[in-house]
């Protein structure tokens, strides 16, 4: 365990099913989905035709972006993860220095994207190819660079140290807050806006349709679609959106005097290498056990001081593989294992957003003491059932303290992240 | 197209990328768009855009090379609405 102690003091998050935390922590208490239908993606002959899109209406954007930032604005990850970002940044009760002012030498921005401003560069593409280039004009490159959003963010707080973007496909979130921990941890820096940001829209999700991977017979009936850990599952829902959390080391926090929404204890990224039934799109079970076992270690903890398990659950057969993983890293099953939930079935996957939107989720847990309900679980999985005791699958929301969450994602690549969160005292 | 009309169009195009404000109040055809109005040089390229579309030219990389200084500006857009 480090000596240096490290807590979470800001959130933020634009989340399909609310745009700011008080909104989405209501929203995950009651259970409130956030995947609707989209025209869009009947007219373009899609498959699965919804999707979980945050909503609000563009003046909302003047809150976060100047006159010039917002002329020909048109990156949807951008918008998300920079209302995220600042959001999370006054929620720590931090202010945006002036112009003139030197950087923050002692505050960075980690802050992960798969791709960003595919809308943008579809505008560009289509300039290019006409011969047009010279139309483009200084955005082109800024709203498509994966690090754009780690770049804006930086700008507009004013940050001194690291400003970068990680990218590591479905745990891009959760490997974010990690880099940071770890930056902090290691004196590095003293405060670090982290999280995630991911695009909407049919050139994000079109490569999942045409994989089958994505559930395409609830069109009619969107909010039931999204079904982690349930016996009909048929597919992720594709998600989209931003988390953000300012983390800090403890003593900078107990100097600004700042509001602790919980401690980072320590977690672990791997990867499976692709090896051992690891593929590009597969998991390998042993890299996802270790990684959770490693994660536990690094933390000082013992596998039965975990509560609660948020998990990465995508709602695809591969649930029942990713709870055995769980059953096995933890020595835990039956009514011994921790309770565990999956925000999917209410947001579908927000890719490489998830892991932070769903991190800023656990947090608020600790925070408030609730554990959020599984939404579309009623038929949990008969081979999950038979290793974990269905109560531990919450269909409703349960209020209780709640000590130590764990937070895991998985990503295509083979790719794992495991953080442990631990109520502040 | 008188000068003042021009002026006043340019002035439109030009006040979202403007940031010293004061720059903008006291404008003149000797205003520098980096030096007195601040404005990020990478901007200056979507000026040139926005002015494209204002008046239905096109402006050729010699002329948005010399898009520095409203004078330099007006000029250029004379020219190229003289040839429309």
């Amino acid at each position: 365990m480090n000596n240096r102690r490290v807590v979470v003091t800001g959130l933020g998050v634009v989340s399909p099913n609310g745009t700011n935390v008080s909104l989405f922590k209501e929203a995950l208490r009651k259970g409130v989905s956030g995947i609707r239908y989209i025209d869009e993606l009947k007219s373009l002959n899609f498959s699965c035709q919804i999707a979980g899109k945050p909503e609000y209406k563009k003046e909302y954007l003047n809150n976060y972006f100047n006159s010039i930032q917002l002329k020909g604005l048109n990156a949807s990850g951008l918008e998300y993860g920079v209302i995220a970002g600042l959001d999370a940044w006054r929620n720590a009760g931090l202010e945006l220095i002036d112009k003139k002012d030197n950087p923050l030498w002692d505050a960075g921005v980690i802050f992960g994207t798969g791709i960003l401003g595919v809308d943008k560069f579809r505008e560009a593409i289509y300039k290019v190819d006409d011969g047009n280039v010279r139309r483009l004009g200084s955005t082109s490159v800024i709203q498509t660079m994966a690090s754009g959003i780690s770049a804006y963010l930086g700008g507009i707080i004013g940050c001194g140290n690291i400003t970068t973007t990680n990218s590591s496909a479905c745990s891009t979130g959760t490997e974010a807050i990690l880099m940071a921990y770890d930056r902090i941890t290691q004196g590095k820096a003293e405060i670090i806006l982290t999280g995630s940001t991911s695009d909407s829209g049919p050139y994000i999700w079109g490569g999942f349709d045409a994989m089958r991977i994505l559930p395409h017979k609830y069109n009619d009936n969107p909010t039931v679609a999204s079904r982690p850990m349930s016996a009909t599952a048929s597919g992720f829902v594709p998600g989209s959106g931003a988390g953000a959390l300012v983390i800090e080391s403890l003593e900078n926090a107990q100097k600004r005097g700042a509001t602790i929404y919980a401690e980072i204890l320590g977690g672990h990224v791997n990867s499976g290498g692709q090896r051992n039934g690891g593929s590009m799109t597969a998991p390998n079970s042993a890299a996802v056990k270790q990684c959770i076992k490693q994660a536990v270690i690094n933390s000082g903890i013992n596998n039965n001081d975990i509560d609660t398990i948020n998990g990465h659950l995508t709602a695809t057969t591969k649930d029942v593989v990713e709870i055995e993983n769980w059953c096995s890293a933890l020595a835990r099953n039956g009514k011994e294992f921790p309770y565990i939930n999956s925000l999917k079935g209410l947001v579908g996957h927000c890719l490489a957003a998830s892991g932070s939107i769903e991190s800023v989720a656990t947090v608020l847990q600790l925070k408030e003491g609730f554990i959020f309900g599984n939404k579309n679980c009623e038929d949990l999985h008969p081979e999950i059932e038979a290793m974990i005791d269905k109560e531990r699958v919450p269909t409703k929301t349960i209020l209780k303290p709640i000590n130590i969450a764990v937070k895991a994602s998985f990503g295509f690549g083979d790719v794992n992240a495991c953080i442990i969160f631990k109520k502040y005292s | 197209m008188t000068k003042e009309e021009l002026l006043s169009k340019l002035k439109t195009i030009i006040e979202p990328y403007v940031q010293n404000q004061e720059g903008l109040k006291q404008i003149s055809e000797a205003t520098n768009f980096i030096d007195d109005l601040e404005i990020n040089s990478a901007n200056l390229v979507d000026i040139i855009l926005d002015v494209e579309d204002e008046f239905g030219i096109e402006i050729d990389n010699d002329g948005m090379d010399k898009m520095l200084t409203v004078k330099a500006s007006i000029e250029v857009i004379q020219d190229k609405l003289a040839t429309k």
